[in-house]
């Protein structure tokens, strides 16, 4: 990677202005001119300010009512059963599952950007690893709602569990299933935690900060007495860089392991050893995509545009350009094996998934997902904010579409033609779907009134950094 | 009790001297170190390097926790599937063998790292001694700058070599700011 020499060059040119400059180098990751203080009472005032703007309420009502959505179609589940989904035999799977590849995917950019950025020493991590954290967190909680509402009887979800019982039962641990059961739970804890520890300084902030009992009361609560001692921060920051590492390794295995829930079975279309690794780049795609979609309207809704500066954008961009390559090249690889195999079966499931009932479908996500990203080759493209909030969107759409047809496409045809039949999603899919967007819209709407955004510790270390640079140089 | 420097008057915590820079910070600590003084603790709003160093703490235990954590969650994970699957619950899927181990590695996995992580947290904060509702440092009012843009050193009382009297000439060496009586 030229990244060093590109940082340089970043540096040297710092502070020349003109825009028809400015498309050709890096932009700087912290508008300069801000100190310690500075930093510290513009991110904790979006917090500690006691008049909620009029915009938030109106996000957080409309989210609100989605997630009354979800209450509702959950309600209606418990009372009725499945039956009220468009699920049948043989598509057993339908939306429940593919909304659950679609949401724990988009929780892995903010992994990625938590852990992988930081070991590799990526400044620019700073001011967006907090909420893209957030967004990990609560794209997880989207996610596990849906196998545990497909599993029929949800309130026997714990059976998962190994545990000792009445009923001698014990999980079977040689089934995909109950790996992905690990793989969530463990990913839910430690993006929590992660979350968490990244927060202990931040909560200590806020407590010094609010102007009131309540929340000098919860925010001391929250930061558990924390005074910011030397002695301390070494340890939290070794506990941090190793949290860093096994969340690595994590994040690569939890999507290993739900691409593995197709892989391991022998349905055409499934039961291909490309899977694990295109599923994680899929994963990563669409979870940046999210990070953009989020971060653009809350950068110019709360003024954040010194902190998340064009160069994150654009960085961003960079990383759903590879991705989406080695997305397209999944794609490919897979079609070419499944012909190269001379398998009549894997032949007739690619044919149909091209030019068969769902072909509308499959097209869609080849140009969401392969040709709409080519415009990122494009500095200009990913210079225009607005241009890049569209892709993202776009993106969003390509990689539900992608999940649909995997899903959907290897189960409706299966091997006995008796069995065939076409699968749609009735209106109680789409309002469990559009109600955990509401919910995921909703935590992100009390995030960022409650707890500050941007890592605030992480900022003044920044500042401190960038100022050293321009001091030694 | 309000602070005031006269001798004859309760114990306190320890003096607590303010700096406007980490550098300076860095530099007090070294020359407390160099005047002899063992107990002492700097702070910081954000992580400074070499500062815990400096006062002469060399390593954490984070890392072995860790390890320890790992190592139990791996076993444990793996002699858990090993146990219901082999021996207390053997159950026959198409004649496969009880003891397919490939089968068992990604729950392994999964187990190693969630007990390795949560050895990390909350060995990081046992370590710290966290949670800690009261420390008498919260009794100096200007210490809550210390989250924003104040750096701060503390030299505890405890220190054999700690005197009020001499011990505030010391650090008014040290900083053009304020030095503080950390009250109990």
């Amino acid at each position: 990677m030229s990244e060093d020499r590109d940082r340089q060059q970043g540096d040297r040119q710092e502070g020349v202005e003109s825009p028809s400059a400015l498309r050709h180098q890096r932009p700087p990751v912290l508008e300069p001119g801000y100190t310690f203080g500075s930093v510290t009472d513009k991110i904790s005032a979006i917090t500690l300010t006691s008049r909620t703007p009029r915009g938030w309420f109106i996000g957080f009502g409309i989210a609100f009512l989605l997630t009354m959505v979800l209450l509702a179609a959950i309600a209606y589940l418990l009372a009725v059963g499945v039956g009220i989904w468009g699920i049948h035999i043989p598509v057993a799977w339908g939306f429940a599952i593919i909304n659950f590849v679609w949401w724990i995917g988009i929780g892995h950019a903010g992994t990625l950007i938590s852990a992988i950025l930081l070991l590799m020493r990526q400044q620019w991590r700073t001011s967006i690893n907090r909420f893209a954290e957030a967004m990990t967190l609560f794209a997880v909680a989207c996610a596990g709602l849906f196998p545990l509402l497909h599993l029929g009887r949800p309130w026997y979800f714990y059976w998962m569990f190994p545990y000792p019982n009445t009923l001698d039962l014990w999980p079977q641990f040689r089934s995909p299933l109950i790996w992905d059961f690990f793989a969530v739970l463990t990913y839910g804890t430690v993006s929590l935690l992660f979350w968490y520890i990244g927060l202990i300084p931040d909560f200590a902030t806020l407590r010094d900060r609010s102007q009131s009992r309540f929340g000098r009361a919860i925010y001391g609560f929250l930061s558990m007495g924390w005074r910011g001692a030397a002695r301390h921060w070494q340890r939290y920051e070794m506990a941090y860089l190793i949290m860093a590492g096994l969340a690595t390794p994590l994040v690569v295995s939890v999507h290993t392991i739900v691409s593995l829930d197709f892989a391991i079975a022998l349905l055409p279309g499934w039961h291909t050893t490309i899977f694990p690794p295109y599923f994680v780049a899929g994963a990563i795609y669409s979870g940046f995509a999210m990070v953009l979609t989020i971060s653009i309207p809350v950068r110019a809704y709360y003024h954040l545009e010194d902190f998340i500066t064009l160069r994150h954008l654009r960085n961003i961009a960079l990383i759903l350009l590879a991705t989406g390559l080695i997305v397209g090249y999944g794609y490919l690889m897979e079609t070419f094996f499944a012909f190269y195999s001379g398998n009549p079966f894997e032949i007739s499931t690619y044919k149909d998934r091209m030019f068969g009932h769902y072909a509308p479908i499959y097209w869609l996500l080849i140009a969401c997902n392969v040709l709409t990203p080519q415009a990122l080759w494009f500095n200009r493209v990913r210079s225009s904010v607005p241009l890049l909030f569209v892709i993202s969107l776009i993106v969003n759409v390509g990689m539900w579409s992608e999940r649909y047809i995997i899903v959907v496409t290897s189960l409706y045809r299966d091997y006995l033609p008796a069995m065939w039949q076409p699968y749609t999603g009735t209106i109680w899919d789409w309002a469990t779907f559009i109600g955990t967007l509401g919910l995921f819209a909703a935590l992100l709407f009390l995030f960022l009134r409650f707890v500050p955004m941007i890592s605030i510790f992480e900022m003044r270390e920044l500042v401190s950094e960038t100022e050293g640079e321009g001091g030694h140089d | 009790m309000r602070s005031s420097t006269s001798p004859a008057q309760a114990p306190i915590y320890g003096l607590l001297a303010a700096f406007d820079t980490p550098e300076a910070l860095l530099v007090a600590v070294r020359r407390t170190r160099e005047a002899g003084y063992e107990h002492m603790e700097a702070y910081t709003p954000f992580p400074v390097e070499g500062l815990a160093e400096a006062m002469g703490f060399r390593r954490t235990r984070v890392p072995l926790v860790v390890l320890i954590g790992g190592i139990v969650g791996g076993l444990g994970g793996f002699f858990l599937q090993y146990w219901i699957n082999v021996i207390h619950y053997p159950l026959n899927v198409g004649g496969r063998p009880l003891y397919s181990w490939p089968a068992f590695i990604p729950v392994t996995f999964e187990l190693t790292i969630l007990i390795a992580a949560l050895a990390a947290i909350l060995g990081m904060l046992a370590l710290n001694g966290l949670p800690m509702p009261y420390h008498p440092l919260f009794n100096v009012p200007q210490f809550e700058g210390v989250t924003r843009d104040g750096f701060f050193l503390c030299i505890e009382s405890v220190d054999a070599k700690f005197d009020r009297a001499e011990t505030r000439q010391f650090l008014e060496t040290l900083t053009q700011q304020e030095v503080f009586d950390v009250e109990f």
